[in-house]
């Protein structure tokens, strides 16, 4: 990526969010940023990129807009209105309001009537600034699917006037968290798939920060920010997208230490704050994984007992699952298999609840048991490393049977 | 405003959660009346109405020009079916969303909402 294009990125959601709000229309505020990064493209490697890109863009896009709107049939008052309202430069733009207008256009890109994979995808093209080619290359679909896609996604916006507000705060917690979950999908897309879709990660990284400047006094966006942090620094060690490598067996020194130390200091900043919620209690445990400077000597009391706190706040399957593979490490495999058997009904299809079955049986000596139970979770498994690694455990053990 | 659709499905002509015992469906009806009230009274009550069963239903067809030709039953034949609706007026979604809880809590039932694309009579020059 250039210059040109990062700048534009990082300025787009900003840009189409104004627009948006002075147009009152998203597909025209989209197109309108769109037509001023062509504009970009030409004069910013000529003539340098301008010291404000945000307000060059906006003010590019909004001339641009007024145009199209003033060929519309009804358009001439509602440009006129827009060209008079904002004459000034947009570098003078209210920056509260500007700030604003982002909080807007996340919240109606997360608004909970439009579905989860509508959400991450209006999010990746408007808030994060991709194309739509990179944004059907994010999902591993055809530009043409995805063009469709967020045709459809914007037109329910428009047609059933979903708001463009931040909600108030009744609503907030609910409306946030669909906005971090949108945000910790994207980053976890990346994660899973490190060689084609790597990108992600630091885009759902870029967008958490943008969150944490715009939210301040929401404990959960810097909790989100800091358990992708924590999970982006052990990444190095994680096999390079060939292979998976168990937290145990990682080298540590491939760790990244600045960004456990900054994920370990938005943990204690927003846990201060006493308002935890799932994604601050989920940061914590991954901060105490990364405290730790050999795998024997992870705080397992500690990581259970955030899993209590965080089973209280977010009872899941799956919270249960994380939390009884924690309990296992201090009071054995067998113990750990009871809590697995007890949630198993709720989890038939998750591929981890199986390799952990597998795990514990294995510690248990059931070497046959836990070889079908590697084998169940080969197939469940959604990832090829994944799926190599639970098919080499199950051969393994069925070897020594 | 804009007006939207909320409408209640029924499965095989019953609605899932309706009052069964004399007491229930007073109770019922007491939250379905004080409801409308509020929905009345904000301004946002269009219309309501309850649907006769789908053994009720009559279907017409044929085009410009053709042979009309009625025939019993539902349109489409499946086991869900609209039993009722409300046409409200809301500022935008939300709003929408508001009273669908509201009538969701009143009728313990699952409800669609859909906005209109248009209201009222066609006019020429649309």
């Amino acid at each position: 990526m250039d210059d040109v294009e990062r700048a534009f990125r990082e300025a787009h959601g900003q840009a189409v969010a104004t627009l948006t709000r002075l147009f009152g229309d998203i597909s025209l505020a989209e197109d309108a940023v769109q037509d001023a990064f062509v504009t970009a493209v030409q004069r910013w490697p000529r003539d340098g990129v301008p010291d404000n890109p945000p307000g060059w863009i906006v003010t590019t896009a909004r001339n641009r807009a007024v145009d199209v709107v003033r060929r519309g049939r009804r358009g001439r008052e509602l440009a006129e209105q827009v060209a008079l309202d904002r004459r000034q430069d947009s570098s003078s733009e209210d920056a509260e309001l500007m700030r604003d207008d982002q909080l807007r256009l996340i919240f109606t890109c997360c608004h909970p009537a439009i579905r989860t994979e509508h959400q991450v995808a209006l999010t990746l093209r408007l808030i994060a600034g991709l194309t739509p080619a990179e944004v059907a290359s994010a999902f591993l679909v055809s530009e043409e699917t995805m063009a469709k896609r967020l045709v459809r996604a914007k037109y329910k916006i428009k047609s059933a006037r979903i708001p463009y507000r931040v909600p108030d705060e009744a609503e907030l917690p609910g409306r946030l968290r669909a906005v971090l979950s949108v945000l910790y999908l994207i980053y976890n897309a990346g994660a899973d798939d490190i060689r084609n879709r790597r990108g992600l990660c630091a885009e759902a990284i870029r967008l958490a920060r943008v969150l944490v400047k715009l939210m301040p006094d929401e404990p959960e966006a810097p909790g989100l920010l800091a358990l992708m942090l924590l999970n982006e620094a052990r990444m190095p060690a994680r096999g390079g997208g060939d292979d998976v490598v168990l937290l145990k067996y990682q080298d540590r020194s491939l760790w990244n230490r600045s960004l456990i130390a900054e994920g370990h200091q938005l943990v204690l900043a927003c846990l201060r704050s006493r308002r935890p919620g799932p994604f601050q209690l989920q940061a914590a445990i991954q901060g105490i994984h990364c405290a730790a400077p050999h795998y024997g000597d992870t705080d397992w009391p500690t990581i259970v007992r955030f899993y209590d706190r965080l089973l209280a706040v977010m009872p899941t399957p799956v919270i249960a699952l994380n939390r009884a593979v924690a309990l296992a490490e201090i009071r054995g495999p067998a113990t750990g298999l009871t809590m697995l058997d007890e949630i198993a009904g709720e989890l038939p299809e998750y591929h981890l609840l199986h390799a952990s079955r597998g795990s514990m049986l294995e510690r248990l000596g059931r070497r046959e048991e836990a070889a079908d139970a590697y084998a169940t979770a080969a197939e469940l498994a959604r990832t090829q490393p994944e799926i190599q690694f639970l098919r080499r455990r199950s051969e393994a053990l069925e070897r020594e049977v | 405003m804009s007006h939207y659709l909320l409408s209640v499905y029924e499965t095989e002509n019953q609605v899932e959660g309706a009052p069964s015992t004399p007491d229930d469906m007073q109770a019922f009806l007491r939250r379905v009346i004080a409801l409308e009230e509020e929905m009345d009274k904000a301004g946002a009550f269009v219309f309501g109405g309850a649907l006769h069963g789908l053994d009720a239903a009559t279907v017409v067809r044929g085009g410009t020009g053709l042979d009309k030709v009625t025939t019993d039953g539902p349109f489409a034949e499946g086991k869900e079916h609209i039993g009722g609706f409300y046409i409200i007026d809301a500022e935008d979604l939300d709003e929408a969303l508001e009273w669908a809880k509201k009538v969701v809590e009143a009728i313990n039932h699952a409800i669609e909402v859909r906005p209109f694309r248009a209201t009222g009579r066609l006019q020429d020059g649309h």
